[in-house]
């Protein structure tokens, strides 16, 4: 059973994704086709991949964030910009750029994630301040304390390793975003299944009462995924900095906490907090990703973009409501009800209907 | 709990430390009485440019008494205007927030006999209200870059055009001299995008990407921005497909940040156009005029604004026309 | 002369995929009648009053309202024929007030003359007795009076028929003659009552005709006069049940000096108990009793650190310790199943599993997490043992009946193998099979050496189980009983107030 409502979660983004990757096929053949271009694999997949690093890890890191505390955290792009800057502003105060020192700085700016996360998740955890609300205060001001951060002037980050982070690494064929992704994926799947963080993280979510009298404190837990996604927006903003190459602190991953929240919604996960699912979350993130490059592929206007990408999340949102699934699942329940009937073609006999 | 009670006490304590931070220093003197209400150097890279010129050039050698205020918050801003008129400023020089709500500030201002410039923005009122106006003319930028585009005497100009936020001032002027361009049939725009909202890099790399997908054939890249210019360079080097100097696409991009010009410097890119946020050379100029008794310019005034390309560019005009960090020479910022 | 039956159902037949939920079910409800249906969980009640009510719709089968056949498509189909239903869980607004709950979604209009309201409600409050101020808001009266405002709701609708599904289950005692002495009065108007309810001497009290299911199909309908209780339970369960009677209570072996497991000396808590003193010995199993509010679930919760403590000393088998949260009583081997079934007992959305492995699991800590296989195992196990009914073990939780989520806390207790267990009301709004299925639970785990704290409102009950009862009065403990004292009698008395 819960094999199969899992399944169900994941099968909505999963549907969307091949419809639109259908699409694109009819567009053009050759779309799963990959090149090897200057020693890195190039085609439609690894741009999408690549394309959706960042997103996929900010999608991780807000899921986990909803499913504890039943709100979302609108300052993660904003957090993003605030721990990259940080690394940006170690990095460049360093004697030299080696891979060491680009270690460190990222720790650093891991640290400083840890420290936003911990901000907003006090809020939220021991003050009871709403999700948004709270996490609203960083989303004003943060860009601005990014700004005081990064100095007078946005600073470059000019250097072949940052770049090849933000690329290719000469001699690995895959592009270094999509490799730290998998990697983070990899390191929360473990995180994951080497913890109680689902369970305790759900309980709390669900009941919190309840789960404070079955020994989990819900204040700590929901300040850890906050720390958490501090991390995530610490990786993702490392990410982003490494592929543009400069500190942007006005528009580094602006935007980008809605598709985050739409990322999870759209992987099935209930927002008010609870049972949740990251692969639904990291599918969902795709999906964005492909819906974005669907659009273009398919030349839509630019100023009819946004319209396009509104009504088709609009849809999507719809279909995967609860009242639409429930009224799926009967009709697909009277469906096999008939088909058995016609299979059985005999009288009808009400004790079949057991068996 | 105890250790929920002890998280509450750091954080109390941060708070007190931030309000504490938040105090601010202000100035004062005499001479030539100015008030700049100005949006905030957080803004952009070119508003962080332009609060410093006007810090630069109204100061005190300069012979001027200068306030400014910076604040994205229409409202604030137009309390700010008050409070200049109510201490009696001489000049008042504004860039608003928001095109609208100005009438009442620009009349009040005009009764106590403060001469409003306003620069880089425009606000929707009627001439008489402000002296003169100084702003960047996007559609001569425009019609700048496309003019050096066709002077490049390509066979043929297969564009990509990015565009930045859509309906924004910027977006509108620096789209208009391409379309035209289009529409007399010297230019074929193949692919037609945006950065969106936040003239995002990472969305120009898609609508390249998307235009390599679907076998488009090009050979200029027209980004409105120099991030989207960056974004859609990025798209290039990873399909392996030439650009810059010697290369296959010509790169333009607009703003005049030193990491663009570096790179036109280095033939990554082929051209950049100036978008100049310092007004307050000029400004001061009409007000030493004006203080001498002579008439100044009145309406919309459009600032004189170059372009780059590899072959005029120099170190001088980087650091003196340039905004932004400086790269240093020879680096390319990919 | 015959009453005249206001609701007649033949032959209804229900079914859902996978599942016969009533099958061949006949009903009947006079005018002027209070008819109880009885069943244990999973015998059909909730079906059959959902298609009389028009939430279902029936397979097959007649029914009449009067003597006119009736099919009904929706609830409001059925309320447009004078049904009327009353739920264990209020499904009023508590933010409004008593009138506004009373009239609506009625109006056909959307402009209310709020004066003619108030004074409607008023008459109508007061023509039945109930205490409660048009203008008051909901959340401000007492649940038994919120029921009671909701039957109102239902009376003032024209009902002919009034469905009481659990009504009393959250009510105490002199709720429930409240509660009762209303549905006396709408008898004598001639509505007819549905009344359901796991009470037993409650159905004696106020029923005229019992109608017992089981297993989806119709049993019989009697008199309650003329059926004696141990018959009706041993209707309801589907076997001769001698073993309701057959529980002994357990007297642990006292020794002198024996040091208690748990010891709390003027322990008070935030939730506004009084400090007081407890203990309990290895294997006893006593219990706290008392009206409802009287301090009882608090005395508790206290010793649990369920709510804040406030002050209080606690001895673990003599030793001093600290309890500042669950967690640490827990830890030093307590466990506590909590009166508030849903708000502070399961994690609705979670698996069976899951429910039942959490307190294990966060004991066994959080870089310990269990394998899938041995969760699988240990809920499992319990499922088997206590006979928790359950599609599979990763069902949710919130999909099992009353009884089985109450079967799957025990069992997350009970996997901690605790030394000392607090049940609060573990009893309640649960099948009587269940009931005596715990309390031998109770008694066998005291002979195991469990120290068991027992809670019930059925002080019956807790007399057939406890071997020491703390009566507690307005906050405080006022009396204790052991031996000889334990009887219905006595109890009464002291918690009363008698001397």
């Amino acid at each position: 059973m819960k094999k199969r409502t899992h399944g169900f979660q994941v099968l909505l983004p999963l549907s969307v994704l091949a419809i639109l990757i259908l699409i694109n096929l009819i567009k053009g053949a050759d779309y799963f086709s990959v090149t090897l271009i200057n020693g890195a694999l190039y085609g439609n997949i690894p741009n999408i991949l690549f394309g959706a690093s960042e997103l996929v890890i900010l999608a991780i890191g807000m899921t986990l964030v909803t499913s504890s505390s039943g709100g979302q955290d609108i300052s993660v792009g904003v957090a993003a910009t605030i721990s990259s800057s940080v690394f940006v502003r170690v990095l460049l105060g360093s004697a030299s750029i080696t891979w060491t020192t680009i270690l460190v700085a990222f720790l650093i700016s891991c640290l400083v994630g840890i420290v936003i996360g911990a901000f907003n998740g006090s809020l939220v955890a021991m003050f009871n301040v709403q999700p948004m609300v709270a996490t609203l205060i960083l989303f004003t001001a943060g860009r601005s304390i990014a700004f005081l951060i990064d100095g007078r002037l946005s600073p470059i980050l000019a250097n072949d390793l940052t770049s090849q982070i933000g690329s290719v690494i000469p001699g690995v064929p895959i592009q270094t975003p999509i490799i730290l992704t998998a990697v983070f994926i990899a390191v929360v799947a473990v995180f994951l299944k080497a913890t109680n963080l689902r369970l305790y993280s759900e309980a709390v979510g669900i009941n919190p009462r309840a789960a404070r009298l079955n020994g989990i404190d819900p204040v700590r837990i929901k300040l850890l995924t906050y720390m958490i996604l501090g991390v995530c927006t610490a990786v993702a903003g490392f990410i982003a900095v490494t592929k543009a190459g400069r500190h942007d602190s006005v528009n580094l991953l602006k935007f980008c906490e809605m598709d985050a929240i739409l990322a999870v919604a759209i992987g099935g996960n209930p927002l008010g907090g609870g049972r949740f699912s990251v692969s639904g979350s990291i599918i969902g993130a795709y999906t964005i990703e492909v819906l974005n490059r669907t659009l273009l592929r398919l030349e839509v206007d630019p100023e009819t973009i946004k319209a396009f990408k509104a009504v088709f999340i609009l849809v999507l949102m719809v279909v995967s409501s609860p009242v639409v699934r429930a009224y799926a699942a009967k009709g697909v329940a009277r469906l096999r009800a008939r088909l058995d009937a016609t299979v059985a073609k005999k009288p009808r006999d009400p004790e079949r209907e057991e068996a | 709990m105890s250790s929920q009670s002890r998280l509450t006490k750091v954080f109390c304590t941060a708070l007190v430390l931030l309000v504490a931070f938040a105090g601010s220093v202000s100035a004062q003197g005499s001479l030539i009485r100015v008030g700049i209400v100005n949006l905030p150097p957080e803004e952009s890279g070119y508003r962080q440019a332009n609060v410093e010129d006007m810090n630069a050039v109204f100061s005190r050698a300069n012979g001027y008494d200068m306030k400014q205020t910076n604040t994205g918050d229409n409202s604030e801003q137009i309390a700010a205007a008050q409070g200049y008129i109510r201490d009696g400023v001489k000049y008042l020089l504004i860039s608003a927030a928001n095109a609208s709500g100005w009438d009442n500030v620009l009349k009040a201002a005009k009764t106590a006999g403060v001469t409003v410039f306003l620069f880089d923005r425009l606000i929707q009122t009627d001439a008489s209200n402000y002296k003169a106006a100084l702003v960047s003319d996007m559609a001569a930028e425009g019609t700048t870059a496309v003019n050096w585009l066709l002077s490049q005497k390509l066979p043929a100009y297969n564009v990509i055009l990015i565009r930045g936020q859509m309906g924004s001032a910027a977006e509108l002027g620096r789209s208009s001299a391409l379309l035209k361009a289009r529409d007399s049939g010297k230019v074929k725009i193949v692919a037609d995008g945006t950065g969106g909202d936040s003239w995002s890099p990472e969305e120009a790399r898609k609508v390249v990407e998307a235009a390599i997908a679907a076998g488009k054939d090009f050979n200029v890249i027209y980004a409105q921005n120099d991030g989207m210019a960056q974004g859609a360079v990025q798209a290039l080097d990873a399909a392996g497909i030439s650009h810059g100097k010697n290369g296959k696409v010509k790169i333009i991009g607009f703003d005049f940040n030193r990491f663009a010009l570096r790179n036109v410097q280095a033939g990554y890119w082929d051209c950049d156009i100036q978008c100049s946020p310092r007004q307050a050379a000029e400004i001061s100029g009409w007000i030493k005029t004006l203080e001498s008794g002579k008439k100044s310019p009145t309406g919309i005034v459009y600032q004189k604004e170059i372009y780059a390309d590899t072959a005029t560019i120099t170190d001088e005009l980087i650091l003196s026309k340039g905004i932004n960090a400086d790269p240093g020479k020879g680096v390319i910022t990919k | 002369m015959r009453t005249q039956n206001v609701l007649e159902m033949r032959g209804i037949c229900k079914s859902f995929p996978g599942v016969r939920a009533l099958h061949d079910v006949s009903f009947t409800l006079r005018a002027g009648e209070v008819h109880a249906l009885m069943g244990e969980n999973g015998a059909g009640k909730s079906t059959l009053i959902k298609v009389m009510t028009g939430v279902y719709e029936k397979d097959s089968g007649q029914i009449a309202i009067e003597g006119n056949a009736i099919h009904f498509k929706s609830p409001q189909d059925a309320q447009a024929f004078g049904v009327g239903t009353v739920y264990q869980e209020i499904t009023l607004c508590p933010n409004l007030t008593v009138a506004e709950n009373m009239f609506i979604g009625r109006g056909r209009y959307a402009f209310v003359n709020w004066k003619r309201m108030r004074e409607r409600a008023a008459r109508l409050l007061d023509s039945l007795g109930i205490p409660a101020r048009p203008t008051q808001q909901l959340s401000s009266c007492s649940l038994a009076i919120q029921q009671m405002i909701a039957i109102a709701r239902a009376i003032d609708m024209d009902c002919k028929i009034l469905i009481l599904d659990e009504p009393t289950s959250s009510l105490d005692e002199d709720e429930v003659r409240k509660l009762f002495s209303l549905m006396r009065e709408l008898k004598s108007r001639g509505v007819g009552i549905v009344f359901v309810t796991h009470f037993l001497d409650q159905v004696y009290e106020i029923s005229d005709r019992i109608t017992v299911l089981r297993n989806g199909e119709f049993i019989g309908e009697y008199e309650a006069s003329a059926l004696p209780q141990f018959e009706l339970v041993s209707k309801m369960m589907g076997k001769a049940l001698d073993d309701v009677a057959r529980i002994r209570k357990h007297e642990p072996s006292t020794r002198a000096g024996e040091t208690p497991v748990f010891e709390a000396t003027g322990l008070s808590s935030a939730a506004g108990v009084r400090p007081f003193d407890f203990s309990i010995r290895k294997g006893e199993v006593n219990g706290f009793t008392g009206l409802l509010g009287s301090g009882r679930s608090e005395s508790v919760r206290a010793i649990y650190a369920a709510d804040k403590v406030t002050g209080g000393d606690i001895k673990i088998k003599g030793k001093k310790a600290n309890i500042g949260e669950p967690i640490h009583a827990m830890r030093l081997g307590i466990g506590y199943l909590p009166e508030d079934r849903k708000g502070d007992g399961i994690i609705a959305d979670l698996s069976v599993r899951d429910n039942i492995i959490l307190a294990l699991q966060v004991l066994h800590g959080f870089w310990k997490p269990f394998s899938r296989k041995q969760a699988e195992a240990f809920a499992d196990e319990y499922i088997r043992s206590l006979n928790i009914k359950t599609a599979s073990s990763a069902t949710p939780i919130k999909s099992l009946s009353g009884s089985n989520q109450q079967k799957a806390i025990l069992a997350r207790w009970l996997l901690t193998h605790p030394e000392y267990l607090i049940l609060d009301e573990p009893t309640r709004g649960i099948d009587v099979g269940t009931k005596v299925e715990i309390q031998k639970l109770v008694l066998k785990l005291a002979e195991e050496g469990v120290s068991v704290t027992f809670i019930s409102s059925e002080i019956e009950e807790m007399l057939r189980t406890c071997s020491r009862l703390i009566v507690m009065r307005d906050r405080s403990i006022v009396g204790e009983l052991t031996g000889g004292d334990l009887t219905e009698n006595v109890v009464m008395r002291v918690i009363a107030g008698g001397s």
